[in-house]
């Protein structure tokens, strides 16, 4: 009897030896998912196409991002799917090359024949608009783009 | 004795609680990596550049509308019957491929495994595939067909890499991706990227 009575005895305190471990677990969870956008959209979030011949982009700092799409704020910039961002900002195409140029200072010169285009376009977006981009891009030597898609079965 | 007694709740299992989560969240998190179509572009022409002239049979010419249908060699056709065309187009093998650069006289296709019809391409080194889209063009139904076509050099690349190699090139290429300095799979690679190269162009687009 007295065997279970002396159990109750005391209030046993909670072993907190492996939070710490709980919250690095977190912690490296949160790391590793978070991808950082360093701009915000002013377009709606494009609609990917799909496809299955797709390859993943390597070396993330060596790709710069245009968007194309439905402005968030067509009473500012109008309507339709073919707004091009550029950066932070509503921009035509003929920025292109501006903003291509700004982006190779950022690393050196040795990478610059292998930084990539992204080139996030709506669905609905035109082909034109991709072209204007595209004869830009080849202005300035930036030759190697990829067209961003979602990757679909089968 | 039994009062100064302070038992504690056996964090042991705490570890293995968070390695169990961990875990789960390892498997199951796909992590958002950017992918895309790849696509290089022609350099610039200079301005008296004389474009050189490609015999008609040796091109494919894909069109498509502003209301997202195809005119390929100038027959309708559906997007789904787009890869099937292809191949027969590029697997010809109808007559000899390029001059080496060297000099040496092109040798006709000895791996193609088409109908060797003289009206269709020369050799897959020649074949080029022409995409011309119209201006209001869906950009979907561009990437679609640009899609279609590179399936359709997966498939030719694919084969001719089983036959040579015994694996596919898939396989071949991410081998060589996690071994760079592999001279042999590089060389394989380049076979069999130069057997079937992919020359897709883009034309001006139709207003």
């Amino acid at each position: 009897m007295s065997k279970f009575r002396k159990k109750k005895k005391g209030m046993p305190a909670v072993n907190t030896a492996a939070l710490p471990d709980i919250v690095f677990m977190l912690l490296f969870f949160f790391m590793v998912t978070t991808t950082m956008r360093e701009t915000t959209l002013k377009i709606e979030n494009p609609r990917l196409p799909s496809a299955t011949e797709i390859k993943k982009l390597e070396h993330k700092s060596l790709v710069c991002t245009i968007y194309v799409g439905k402005s968030k704020d067509p009473g500012r910039d109008g309507v339709g799917f073919n707004k091009i961002q550029l950066n932070d900002k509503i921009a035509s195409a003929d920025q292109v090359p501006a903003f291509i140029i700004g982006a190779r200072e950022k690393v050196s010169e040795a990478e610059v024949p292998f930084m990539t285009t992204s080139i996030k376009a709506d669905k609905e977006s035109n082909v034109g608009t991709i072209t204007d981009i595209r004869l830009k891009l080849r202005d300035v030597n930036a030759l190697k783009i990829s067209y961003s898609a979602n990757k679909t079965g089968n | 004795m039994a009062r100064r007694e302070n038992p504690e709740i056996n964090a042991g299992s705490m570890a293995d609680i968070a390695f169990l989560l961990l875990i789960f969240f390892l498997v199951t998190t796909t992590m958002n990596v950017d992918s895309g179509v790849s696509k290089k572009l022609s350099e610039k022409p200079p301005p008296d550049y004389v474009p050189p002239i490609i015999k008609e049979k040796n091109i494919f010419e894909v069109n498509i509308n502003r209301n997202n249908e195809l005119l390929v060699e100038d027959d309708r056709m559906d997007v789904k019957d787009l890869k099937e065309a292809a191949i027969k187009f590029i697997d010809n093998g109808g007559g000899v491929g390029t001059p080496g650069e060297d000099g040496s006289p092109g040798k006709p296709c000895d791996y193609c495994k088409g109908e060797r019809s003289e009206s269709s391409s020369d050799h897959p080194n020649k074949a080029i595939i022409s995409v011309q889209s119209d201006r209001g063009t869906e950009y979907g139904t561009y990437i679609q067909v640009q899609n279609e076509l590179l399936k359709a050099y997966t498939v030719l690349r694919n084969r001719l890499c089983n036959e040579r190699y015994g694996m596919s090139f898939d396989k071949l290429e991410e081998a060589y991706s996690e071994d760079k300095n592999n001279e042999e799979l590089k060389k394989k690679v380049e076979d069999i990227k130069t057997s079937y190269p992919q020359i897709i162009s883009d034309a001006e687009p139709t207003s």
